[in-house]
């Protein structure tokens, strides 16, 4: 019987194995480094955003081109750390470069929520930020929350998102539309003490009807003996007011609201002025800035406006508005209007949420929580002025409003604004708890003015 | 009395606007059995043309009256150009095919070219507001008119006559009257179908340019506004009848004194009525009002 004996390995064995094991020892290592080196391989190097404009259709002219080309410019800055204080804290977020893909909102609200779907599944986006129609933005919430993606709704105004619902990954970082109205109101019954009637044309669907009876109810709460004369509801995108503009002349009111927005407004204005209803009332146009540059001195002058906000030329003059304004025109060689602002500002709050969360979480990148409990009720400087996120439960952004009346400087050969007044948060926007119907209908209690 | 009279007027005006923007698209369905949903850019380009010669016009420094021709130029030179092109680039390539295959392709086309208007127009607005002026404004009490909205109806009247004469009364429209009745046995008496179907879909989109030239210095052209336009002016021929000019007359008058009722009266139901209407006059006469027979058609 052959056995084979034990014994010691041999020289080219032993090296063999030596070999082996210096592997094993060198994938080890390898293994190691790459163990403990995991958090800072693991650092962030870009942060993907979903970024969603109107680049289509009626809304991309006066809305959905000024909002792109505002966030272009903002994330150029915060890329490049060129932003003036308070956000002169070095290059991107937490040193994060933002990258984004940018998607078309035209389609509607179905066709949204496919594309929020794609964003996050296929796309692998960080976090989407954008929806200017309030449809698309009622849409959106749930399912953000549902696939748990932070979401920064940056212009929509309805009211509802955050009164009827509660969102966790949802925030919207610019005020909601009912200030719009309540501080017009509040405006037009300081600028014509006498008024006893109004009127109003606004567009037959959310934003048209939600506009008109928040300015409604408010005039109501304001001055009770007040009337309203007729409320016209065109089809949106309708174009032709001519019925409209008679039954207005017929109705002999003192003012006239409207928060007709892109062609609507403009076409409105100029079948307005052809027949001189500017003359015989007080035109009160609520998002009516965008449009001033464009349309000059086809503007009539005396016609109260808003901006949805203290934006565009009702910005404070802080370096932070002179930064974005001389920028923005730099590139894009137009003045920026309201909805170039509040991109901007969906951004600076992230910047400033995110680098709080930051410093938090000890220097490492900070999980969604972390971003969500840093930004929730956290008060930050935009660049219209100081933005809080006090209402729907730190979700839901209130500014101050502005108001103003146009006047188109001959001499200057610019349109202007005049006598602008500006109405404290608390003045113009219902406290957390309260729906902003309730809150006018009850006569606005508890509204702080200045 | 006043609101009596304010729903008469803007009645007329919006009827008067409505039928040039409506005529063309009746018209093409009359003789060549399209429903042309392009119709809605011929419109748009009709439109966006006569703000930019417009536009052109006044940088120039030129009498300012004259401006109005351009919105005719502007309209005839858009509807040839793109008549043709669709008429002889497309169409003629489907002709015999079911009608739901040339409505799909009209879609299509509808939605290339309003593709072609944000690629030569961009998104930002035009305007021809300058002119919308200049024929002043007519007073009656309360109310006030522009006079150009009111000259509408004179234009809506010069086009509906022009069109009747031609059709009644030349060699040329006692052809289409053959076509109309019957395409093969026309073909066979020697008449060029094929040159009868360009002339008339050329025509056709000409006047859906020219209802979009005149609206321009009313409006803030931009883009969509085509799409607008299509679920009117389709509305109006199904009232009236589909492919009969009488008929899209009285379609007209339906809806542009409905709706300036329901404006002055109730203006609630403005969204609804026109299609209210249209849905009671397709219960009662399922072919419109004036759609009884191919003989009776144009």
């Amino acid at each position: 019987m052959n056995i084979k004996t034990m014994h010691p390995l041999s020289s080219a064995e032993t090296s063999k194995i030596s070999t082996l094991a210096r592997i094993a020892a060198g994938l080890l290592a390898v293994g190691l480094v790459f163990f403990f080196a995991l958090p800072a391989a693991a650092q962030k190097t870009e942060l993907k955003v979903g970024l969603v404009a109107f680049l289509s259709g009626p809304a991309a002219g006066p809305f959905g081109i000024p909002f792109r080309n505002g966030a272009e410019m903002v994330i150029g800055g915060i890329n490049s750390g060129t932003l003036p204080a308070p956000y002169d804290t070095g290059k991107g977020i937490a040193g994060v470069k933002i990258v984004t893909i940018v998607i078309d909102e035209a389609g509607g609200s179905t066709k949204q929520v496919t594309e929020f779907r794609n964003l996050v599944q296929r796309q692998n986006v960080d976090l989407v930020v954008g929806y200017i129609s309030s449809g698309d933005c009622l849409a959106i919430a749930p399912v953000a929350d549902e696939m748990k993606v932070l979401t920064i709704l940056a212009d929509c105004g309805t009211p509802r998102i955050f009164e009827e619902a509660s969102y966790k990954y949802v925030f919207r970082t610019r005020p909601h539309a009912a200030m719009d109205n309540i501080s017009a109101a509040r405006y037009l019954l300081d600028k014509v003490p006498g008024l006893r009637t109004y009127a109003g044309i606004n567009q037959n669907y959310a934003w048209g009807q939600d506009s008109w009876r928040d300015f409604d109810a408010a005039m109501q709460a304001l001055k009770p003996m007040t009337e309203a004369t007729t409320e016209q509801f065109p089809k949106i995108f309708a174009g032709q007011y001519s019925s409209e503009i008679s039954a207005l002349m017929l109705s002999q009111a003192d003012a006239v609201h409207s928060s007709l927005w892109g062609g609507d407004l403009e076409s409105f204005i100029f079948q307005a002025t052809a027949r001189g209803l500017d003359k015989r009332t007080q035109l009160v146009l609520t998002a009516s800035e965008p449009y001033m540059f464009r349309l000059g001195k086809r503007m009539p002058d005396g016609v109260i406006i808003g901006a949805r906000g203290p934006y565009g030329v009702f910005a404070h003059d802080t370096p932070l508005n002179r930064w974005f304004r001389k920028n923005y025109v730099d590139r894009y060689a137009t003045q920026p209007v309201y909805a170039s602002y509040v991109v901007g500002q969906a951004f600076l709050a992230l910047k400033q949420a995110i680098e709080a969360a930051h410093a938090a979480n000890n220097g490492n990148w900070p999980s969604v929580d972390q971003i969500i409990s840093a930004m929730e009720y956290m008060e930050f400087e935009a660049f219209g002025s100081t933005v809080s996120m006090s209402l729907g439960k730190g979700h839901q952004a209130v500014t101050e409003a502005a108001v103003g009346v146009f006047k188109f400087d001959v001499d200057a050969n610019e349109a202007t604004i005049q006598d602008i007044k500006y109405y404290a948060a608390e003045c113009v926007n219902p406290p957390e708890g309260i729906s902003s119907v309730d809150w006018i209908n009850g006569g606005m209690q508890g509204a702080k003015c200045n | 009395m006043l609101t009596a009279l304010a729903i008469l007027i803007d009645g007329l005006v919006y009827s008067s606007w409505l039928f040039i923007v409506a005529v063309g698209l009746s018209l093409i369905f009359g003789v060549m059995k399209i429903l042309n949903v392009a119709h809605g850019s011929l419109y748009a380009f009709g439109a966006y043309g006569a703000a930019t010669m417009v536009g052109i016009y006044f940088d120039a420094g030129w009498a300012p009256l004259g401006s109005f021709a351009m919105l005719l130029l502007a309209a005839l030179v858009m509807g040839a150009i793109l008549g043709i092109v669709l008429e002889r680039g497309l169409l003629r390539f489907v002709y015999g095919r079911d009608e739901v295959i040339i409505v799909l392709v009209t879609y299509a086309a509808f939605l290339i070219l309003e593709d072609v208007i944000k690629l030569i127009w961009g998104v930002d607005p035009y305007y021809a507001a300058q002119l919308y002026g200049l024929l002043g404004m007519t007073e009656i009490s309360l109310l006030v008119f522009s006079n150009y909205d009111l000259a509408l109806i004179g234009l809506a009247l010069f086009i509906g006559g022009s069109l009747w004469l031609a059709i009644n009364r030349t060699r040329w429209g006692k052809l289409l009257l053959a076509v109309i009745h019957d395409r093969e046995m026309s073909q066979a008496f020697g008449i060029n179908v094929t040159r009868v179907y360009t002339v008339t879909f050329v025509l056709g989109a000409v006047l859906g340019a020219l209802g979009g030239a005149f609206t321009a210095p009313m409006i803030s052209v931009t883009p969509g506004i085509g799409v607008e336009v299509i679920i009117l002016a389709f509305a109006v021929v199904v009232i009236g009848g589909m492919g009969s000019v009488p008929g899209a007359v009285i379609g007209s008058l339906i809806v542009g004194l409905s709706r300036a009722a329901a404006v002055h009266l109730l203006p609630e139901i403005e969204l609804f009525v026109i299609y209210g209407v249209m849905s009671l006059v397709l219960i009662v006469r399922p072919q419109g009002l004036f759609g009884k027979t191919a003989e009776k058609r144009i």
